[in-house]
Formats: C-alpha cells, structure tokens, sequence
C-alpha cells in the first residue's frame, strides 16, 4: 500500500518533471527563433551545402568585382562619389544628400541619363542612378576583404536585406550597369555571369569572412 | 512629331527623339537664351528645368522630355522678375554672360529646395555650374540676395 502510494507520487513527480522539461524546451525554441530571425534564416539557406573553404574562396572573387571602380566608385567613404578608374573624387563634388540622389542643381539624374551617353567623358547612365541612401552608406571604399564580408550579411548595414534578398541583389539593375561602363572605363575583373555565381556560391556555403591574413 | 511642354505651352516638334534637348531648344524653337558649353553635361551652361529639377539639355535626349514640363531661362518669370534675376542685375553679377542663364536656373532650383541656403549650401549646389569669368563670388552674393528677396515677398 505504502509502496502503490510512493509509486503515484514519483509518477506525479516525473510528470511534472516531465512537462515543466517540455515547456522549458519550448521558451528556449521560440527565444531562439524570436531573437535571431538571421540565424535561423542562415542555418536554412546552408543547411544543404556548408563548406567555409568554397565560401571564402568564392568572396575572394567576389570582393576583387567589388573593390573594382566600376562598383566602389559608388560606394564611397565619403559623401561625394568616386570617378573614373583612378577612382578620383568625382569632378563637381556632387553630394550624396539623403536619399542617394543627390542635392538641389546637382542631383544624379541631372546628367546621368536612363543609359549611357556616347562619348568618351560623358556620362554613364542608368534609371537608378544613385549612391547609397545617407542613413545606409554600404561603404566598400577602404574596407578589408573581411570587413566587407560582414558588413554585407549585417542587416543594419546591408539595407536590411536577407540573404535570400542579396542573392537576387546580383541581378539589380544598378548593379549590372558596372558592366555597361561608359566608353574608356574598364570592366570588373569577372564577367556579370561569373560574378553572381561566386556571389551565390559564397551566400549558400555559408556567407564566411576571410580572415585578411588568409 | 513630339509634343512638348515648353514654358507652358504645348509645342510640337518634328524631330527624331535622340536629339538632345539643347539641340531642339536652341535650333529648332529659336529659345537660344541656353546656351551650349561643353556637350557632355561638365559645365553647366545648358541648365534648364525639366519637373523643376536642373537638368543639362545638353545630354538630355528629347524623347526624355515628352510628358514633362520644360522651362528655360526665357519662361522663368513673366517679365525677368524672378527674384534670382532681379538679384543677379542688382549685384551686376555677369562679366561675360554666357554661363549666366545655366547659373541662375541652378541657383532657382537650390531656391526652391532651400529658401535660406548657407554659403555652404550654395557651394554644393553650384558646383555643377562653371564660369570662366570667374564671378563665383558675385553668384553667392546674388543668391544671399535672392534669398532675401524671396523673404520679403512672403
């Protein structure tokens, strides 16, 4: 009798044991996915193909398309953007302003038509033309093959996109122009093709940084 | 055959549409008040306002303009009174004159935009906008002036 009645109460104990196990589990899970959308969000996308070699091999590629003028010359340290393949400052001193088109007289689409405009010197054109927005610099100017590695998966600072959204990034149409360069300027280093299959390779095997000494 | 919007009116231009709008403004309407500089969008002569933004005809294909509002020098005011041009004939501010009219339909945009413009502000605005005579500090003047002008019409 005495030994039925232990019995009930260390059944009553494992159950609430048990149950207080299963919601604790469950305030771990829903925290986790709650307060890291990114993660959970990275783990999905690399959960198929995860390999830190392939994806740091891929930035490689990436950055070197990146860094070119044809890329960086849009996205300066600075408010005025960058000209030509010596990257100089841009002649005007056009400012950034706050959304990336420009200020007053000297807005982009003043002289930036929606393609290029024949003639050497004369303006490369695109209907978005513009830098990145004041409150969103996406500076790549100066930034180590690490730096912008991070940079580019941290929403704060990527323009609050998914990686999901930087993937379709590559076919953005402004970011295509750096393959229609005005007559005399250089190309990037990769084709667009190659380009966006480092950029997709890097993503999907993981987003990894390179360390800059590697 | 385009149909145009120029200084209020609608025009209608027989021309092909990859012309730039300077070529179409000066050659064929005869508004020769804009004048062509460089020809590749450097020097600011050729300014003009398409949706009152500052737009260099001179690269400006005129198919661009088509269901937009053009102004140029010739129909920003009635009687040459906007406050920009009554500044720029108070402070005397042209030497040559050639780049003047590219000036002041900048200086009108960065007006508009921002009726009590810094010094700063003027320089970024006008920027785009070279004068070989060199009258940059009269252009400033005259702005400041414009400025006060437009304060005193309110």
């Amino acid at each position: 009798m005495k030994y039925t009645t232990l019995q009930k109460q260390k059944g009553k104990f494992r159950i609430l044991a048990g149950s207080l196990s299963v919601v604790f589990i469950l305030i771990i899970s829903l925290s986790m996915s709650e307060g890291n959308k990114n993660t959970e969000e990275y783990i999905n996308l690399t959960a198929v193909k995860k390999d830190s070699t392939v994806s740091k091999e891929a930035f490689r590629k990436v950055y070197s398309v990146l860094m070119h003028p044809r890329c960086m010359n849009c996205h300066p340290a600075g408010d005025i953007p960058l000209q030509g393949d010596d990257s100089h400052l841009h002649g005007m001193s056009p400012h950034r302003g706050k959304d990336g088109k420009g200020m007053y007289a000297m807005k982009c689409a003043n002289c930036h038509q929606n393609e290029n405009t024949p003639g050497l010197h004369a303006p490369p054109g695109n209907p978005e033309w513009h830098l990145p927005p004041a409150d969103m610099k996406m500076v790549f100017e100066g930034r180590s093959a690490h730096e912008l590695a991070k940079q580019l998966v941290d929403k704060s600072k990527n323009g609050n996109k998914t990686l999901k959204e930087l993937i379709a990034h590559a076919e953005d149409t402004l970011v295509k122009a750096g393959w229609k360069p005005a007559e005399g300027l250089s190309l990037p280093p990769l084709s667009h093709a190659e380009f966006k299959e480092a950029w997709i390779t890097w993503i999907k095997n993981g987003a990894y940084a390179p360390d800059d000494s590697e | 055959m385009l149909t145009l919007n120029i200084n209020n009116k609608a025009i209608q231009v027989d021309v092909d549409p990859e012309t730039p709008l300077l070529w179409v403004l000066r050659d064929h309407l005869d508004l020769v008040g804009t004048k062509y500089g460089c020809g590749v969008a450097q020097c600011g002569a050729c300014v003009v306002h398409m949706d009152g933004e500052a737009i260099r005809s001179c690269v400006t294909k005129v198919k661009r303009a088509v269901d937009k509002k053009v102004v140029t020098i010739e129909g920003l005011s009635e009687n040459n009174d906007h406050p920009v041009q009554q500044a720029w004939t108070e402070v005397d501010v042209p030497q040559c004159g050639y780049c003047h009219s590219g000036q002041i339909m900048s200086a009108a945009v960065l007006l508009k935009e921002n009726p009590n413009p810094t010094d700063e502000d003027i320089d970024i605005a006008m920027a785009g906008n070279i004068c070989r005579c060199g009258t940059y500090s009269r252009i400033r003047k005259a702005i400041h002036l414009a400025a006060e002008i437009n304060k005193s019409n309110l």
